[in-house]
């Protein structure tokens, strides 16, 4: 077992490289997340994008903020060598929307927004209110790390240098 | 930024290890040996503790009450005292000219200065009172997985330290690596995969 400090340094590159993926994967095939996922409706980017170029041992990042924003200088990023270092999602099933960022580097959870929940207005409704965060906690990090599973199990086969890297390529420049 | 709060950050650990005897029974134990002291310790600059879930400013853990259902829900609460930088400044520019004035000197040594700085902070501690910052966890046992309500670097290394000697216990945070490595079902030959992509990286 590698120290926890140097494994967190040192493989930072494969959180960024899954959200790379995840990114690629959500432009160009998103319904094939229905097989980590029955009641999958859709996943699609948020309100914000960062990538970072540390080619040439110079660091270059690129933000992209807002609503509704273009997501072309991300794609102009990725082709010059960048990678997704952070990336707000909107995850919906059935009638249920989570909202959440994922950094690369920890695949950390932050700004998570889960469905609507009842409210606690008795002490009485505070166990039922908890047991249901929980439960929609659960789905939406289930989710997370069926797909972070997927993506490393693809990142350790022949198929990933031979096949997706060219794909992720070819799909960043044909934008 | 709490379980029930409207936006919430979440830093994800595998627990390492079994309990002895009844869960409930040594966890309820834990808590309650290290819970955060209900009187304000004056001249400690932070107190961290456990505290309950439902009542952060009045620990309870009486009753299992920080079971629900399979989980176990409870808050690490941090007690800091920050004393603003400008009250150091203000206290130590009267301490200063009150030492002058008292010696008849014109100028202090680096010692003296460096004395009276100490004193001014240790003088202010105990007058300034903590405030509290409170982190929800939820502890599933069976699976051994455990979320704590932070992403922030110094309250999860706290949470790690007050956890192992709670319930003597190891906590395994989890990011990139140690997810593919425990949690994404690899064969051997991926994980030999994942080892050499290791060595390529170091080598760069």
């Amino acid at each position: 077992m590698l120290d926890i400090a140097v494994a967190y340094n040192r493989y930072k590159f494969l959180g960024n490289e899954f959200l790379t993926w995840l990114w690629f994967i959500i432009e160009t095939d998103e319904s094939s997340f229905r097989q980590h996922n029955p009641d999958f409706i859709s996943l699609t980017v948020g309100n914000r994008l960062v990538l970072e170029n540390t080619l040439n041992n110079a660091k270059e990042t690129v933000t992209i903020r807002g609503d509704n924003a273009s997501l072309e200088e991300g794609l102009v990023a990725l082709t010059k060598g960048a990678v997704v270092t952070e990336i707000h999602l909107s995850y919906k099933t059935g009638s249920q929307n989570w909202e959440f960022s994922l950094k690369g580097e920890s695949l950390n959870i932050s700004n998570l927004k889960l469905p609507e929940t009842g409210p606690v207005e008795t002490p009485d409704d505070l166990e039922g209110v908890v047991l249901e965060k929980v439960y929609l906690i659960e789905k939406v990090l289930g989710f997370v790390n069926r797909l972070f599973s997927h993506f490393v199990h693809l990142r350790f086969s022949n198929t990933w240098d031979h096949e997706t890297v060219a794909k992720i390529h070819k799909w960043a420049a044909s934008k | 930024m709490g379980l029930l709060s409207s936006r919430m950050s979440i830093t994800r650990y595998q627990v390492k290890g079994q309990l002895d005897g009844s869960v409930h029974e040594t966890v309820y134990q834990g808590l309650k040996k290290h819970a955060i002291p209900k009187i304000e310790d004056d001249s400690s600059e932070a107190t961290v503790g456990w505290t309950s879930f439902e009542t952060p400013y009045a620990p309870d853990f009486e009753g299992y009450s920080f079971v629900f259902g399979t989980h176990m829900v409870f808050a690490l609460r941090i007690d800091k005292k920050s004393i603003p930088p400008k009250l150091i400044q203000k206290h130590y520019a009267l301490y200063v000219a009150k030492r002058l004035a008292d010696t008849g000197r014109h100028y202090l040594s680096g010692n003296e200065k460096k004395s009276i700085k100490d004193h001014v902070v240790n003088t202010l501690v105990h007058r300034i009172p903590a405030a509290p910052n409170v982190y929800d966890v939820v502890w599933e046992y069976d699976t051994a997985s455990l979320w704590f309500f932070s992403n922030l670097k110094a309250a999860n290394e706290a949470l790690e330290t007050l956890f192992i000697k709670s319930f003597n216990l190891q906590l395994i945070r989890l990011f990139p690596y140690t997810m593919a490595d425990r949690m994404a079902g690899l064969s051997d030959q991926e994980r030999d995969v994942l080892r050499k992509l290791e060595k390529r990286r170091s080598e760069e």
